[in-house]
């Protein structure tokens, strides 16, 4: 039964299929792909130009212009027409200087925002989608229901679950009535934390919790069975194979995961509102600058962010490379091989 | 930079275009500027698009369709943005920094005339060809800057106290509040009644949004203070701005006003005193016509909103309409903006929406007054509204309010000190 459906699943769920076709590959396919001649490079580096010409476009070019925006200060006022000039002037690095000065109570709250919102519900969405992936996986009546409704909440634009669950956290809704008492979910405080953690959480685990599938579905049932002739409890088989040979699959969502948190607008903006300091993201902070006309200060928020998302995606694909060669058993040779395109893809994702 | 510098060299050829063509024109919005601001050409026929919040009351579309029934080469398609003022600012100055033409007519809202017009994302309008001197003069003050016309009142509004007649008249109380002190009596009597049970008294619009600087103002104003004065320089930290300020911080304290109340905007307010949870709701007319189709229609009135020591004095809202600077056929959109501002689509809106009129004879017509009892009474709260600051960082100012004010309102901060801290933050904010 479970073997019928592997392949199916696979093609399926598209965004995982890289990452769980590795594990399987990985002892056969290290050492001949190595040993590259230097005209096999230069037929490489041709066909990988379109890829890299497209990336120039769309996200070289656009992060340079950032980049060069955020050395210019907001259009001035001109007392005597009335109107404000057409252009900006050059203010150099004092966009920067602003924000942690001037601006910097407000842009530690964003931060620290933006980290709590990453740590936590990445966290939360880790264990709820494995949780999640265990339970699609499994053979029974009515899986395909199932794995269909666990899967709703990640096709719901974020805008539109924002609204669902402004309605649910309305100081009527049904999130009080089942509470039994009030809380005041969109009002500025800890509670607005909750509920863009709960929103979110709602909303993402599903996402890990297909990849993680994925993963599952190409474990062999084989190991399952010798670890049952050797007497291992479901707990043991589970920390001692499902997880260690779905890590792979796992770490890939969960640094997916991880950049998305890291610039959340949408969520605590629609869910809140703007300008609550419970829950305002660095990414708002760019939006509010933005929306009042200072380009320039946006910019330099919308680049510090990058920096800071482009930082975590280098910590994390380093520690990811190497928790990958450690646990999988692969030879000291593919570790380059892996870490870099580990690394490929977390820049994808940062751009 | 090269974009913005041909940017620049584009606009200020299309303004040299535009100066050649209409000096004849001339002197189409006041006095008071001399400096070359050229006069548009309002050229071009073919469909435009209205761009306004979503319309709750479903009259905006039937103005619509009966324009574009005649005039079917000149349909005007409306768009519609969210209920919520910041987020349609938001997507209005997007679409104009973008140059887009894709909004035409704009139903801006009162405060952003300044700052549309400083960034010359609306148009100029000619004054002659509008009917303003037979609106009420503050509502036209609106749709001004630096003298010149930009934005036309479409709609007017005053907040006004609607209140439970039926539960009033039980407790024996004959005449609404005049005073804050005097609604607080009133609604100790009225939750004394068993029918009254698990309601509170008074609710405005308290989350953190444009509707906190609304009824902070209204607070403010009601008690003898002001925001900014005749110059446009704060001055906020009065002894009388900290009793309007005092009023909501107390209230929400002793329970006056619910605390679920710091979530409400307008809607949410309209609906907790539809369901009968509030005995006075401060809100705006727009209410009035939707309760009638509820549970407790024919059980309300309304009346001025309480101040300080007697009546208080309203923000002044409403809707004026405006033409973006980057729109296509805007001979049409001129013409559009007569048909939807004119009398009759103002007694339209009046009739079937409960909308307050730019005009002042409509208030005094005796039929009108009959449908809708109100009207003196919306009447004196415009005549004697106080705009709130009319300044081109409204973002930033509206912002700063909303931040003090709320953090006194959720008892973060003493009024006192809040009040200083805003007096501050809007010092620096307007003196550029």
């Amino acid at each position: 039964m479970a073997d019928t459906t592997i392949p199916r699943n696979d093609t399926a769920a598209r965004p995982g299929t890289a990452a769980t076709r590795r594990p399987g590959r990985s002892p056969a396919a290290g050492s001949p792909r190595s040993r590259a001649t230097a005209g096999s490079g230069r037929l490489a580096a041709l066909l990988v130009s379109p890829t890299l010409l497209v990336l120039t476009i769309v996200v070289l070019y656009p992060t340079l212009m950032a980049l060069d925006e955020s050395l210019y200060g907001p259009k001035g006022l001109d007392p005597t027409t009335g109107f404000i000039s057409t252009t900006e002037p050059f203010v150099g690095l004092k966009n920067y200087t602003d924000i942690f000065t001037q601006a910097g109570a407000r842009f530690w709250n964003a931060f620290w925002n933006t980290t709590f919102f990453t740590v936590v519900t990445v966290s939360l969405e880790t264990v709820i989608g494995v949780a999640m992936a265990l339970i699609m996986h499994k053979a029974f009546r009515g899986r395909g229901l199932v794995r269909a409704s666990i899967l709703v909440p990640w096709a719901i634009p974020t805008a539109i679950s924002g609204l669902l669950w402004k309605w649910i956290f309305n100081a009527d809704g049904i999130a009080n009535v089942l509470l039994g008492h009030q809380v005041l979910w969109t009002a500025d405080g800890f509670s607005a934390k909750i509920a863009v953690v709960i929103a979110d959480v709602w909303k993402t685990a599903p996402f890990i919790g297909l990849l993680v599938l994925a993963g599952l579905q190409v474990v062999p049932k084989e190991v399952y069975e010798a670890a049952r002739l050797d007497g291992a409890s479901a707990r043991q088989q589970f920390w001692r194979i499902t997880l260690p040979l779905v890590k792979p699959a796992l770490l890939v969502a969960v640094l997916f995961r991880c950049l998305d948190a890291l610039r959340m607008f949408d969520l605590p903006y629609i869910l809140i509102g703007a300008q609550k300091g419970s829950v305002e993201t660095l990414s708002m902070l760019a939006q509010n600058e933005a929306s009042n006309v200072r380009f320039g200060p946006a910019s330099a928020y919308a680049v510090l962010l990058f920096l800071y998302v482009f930082l975590i995606a280098l910590a994390f694909v380093r520690l990811l490379g190497a928790d990958l060669v450690g646990d999988v058993g692969g030879t000291g040779k593919s570790r380059p091989r892996r870490a870099g395109a580990a690394r490929r893809r977390a820049q994808e994702v940062t751009a | 930079m090269k974009t913005s510098t041909a940017r620049a060299i584009q606009c200020s050829a299309a303004l040299a275009a535009a100066g050649l063509l209409l000096t004849a024109c001339g002197s189409s919005g006041g006095s008071g500027s001399t400096q070359a601001a050229p006069a548009t050409a309002f050229k071009g026929r073919g469909p435009i698009t209205y761009v306004a919040g979503k319309d709750t009351t479903g009259t905006v579309q039937t103005i619509i369709d009966r324009w574009n029934k005649a005039h079917p080469k000149e349909k005007v398609t409306f768009i519609q943005l969210p209920t919520d003022a910041d987020s349609q600012r938001q997507q209005m100055i997007q679409n104009a920094e973008t140059k887009s033409d894709a909004y035409t007519v704009l139903a801006t809202d009162v405060v952003w005339t300044s700052e549309f017009a400083a960034h010359q994302w609306i148009e100029p309008l000619p004054a002659q060809q509008f009917p303003l001197g037979r609106m009420l003069q503050p509502v036209v003050q609106t749709g001004t800057y630096r003298g010149r016309l930009y934005a036309v009142p479409a709609s007017s509004n005053g907040g006004l106290l609607f209140y439970r007649t039926d539960l009033l008249k039980k407790a024996g109380i004959t005449k609404p509040p005049t005073t804050w002190a005097q609604m607080t009596a009133d609604c100790a009597e009225v939750l004394k009644l068993p029918e009254a049970k698990n309601m509170s008294c008074y609710a405005g619009q308290f989350q953190k949004y444009e509707g906190l600087t609304v009824n902070f103002a209204e607070a403010v104003n009601s008690a003898g203070g002001r925001i900014t004065d005749a110059n446009g320089k704060p001055d906020v930290d009065t002894p009388q701005a900290k009793k309007g300020l005092d009023f909501l911080v107390t209230s929400f304290k002793d329970g006056t006003i619910p605390k679920e109340a710091i979530t409400y905007q307008e809607e949410d307010g309209r609906q907790a005193f539809q369901s009968g949870k509030l005995v006075f709701l401060n809100n705006w007319p727009y209410v009035y016509s939707l309760a009638q189709k509820s549970a407790i229609k024919g059980k309300f009135a309304v009346a001025p909103l309480p101040g300080l020591n007697g009546p208080g004095a309203s923000s002044l809202g409403g809707s004026d309409l405006a033409l973006s600077s980057f729109a296509k056929n805007k001979a049409t959109a001129l013409d559009f903006m007569k048909y939807f501002t004119s009398e009759e689509s103002a007694t339209y809106f009046l009739k079937n929406a409960s909308l307050a009129p730019p005009y002042a004879d409509l208030y005094d017509n005796a039929a009108l007054d009959k449908q809708y009892p109100y009207l003196p009474d919306l009447k004196q709260s415009i005549t004697k509204a106080v705009p709130r600051p009319r300044v081109v960082q409204y973002g930033d100012v509206t912002a700063a309010i909303q931040n003090e004010v709320y953090a006194a309102l959720t008892g973060k901060k003493s009024s006192a000190r809040a009040l200083k801290d805003l007096q501050a933050d809007l010092r620096k904010l307007t003196a550029q």
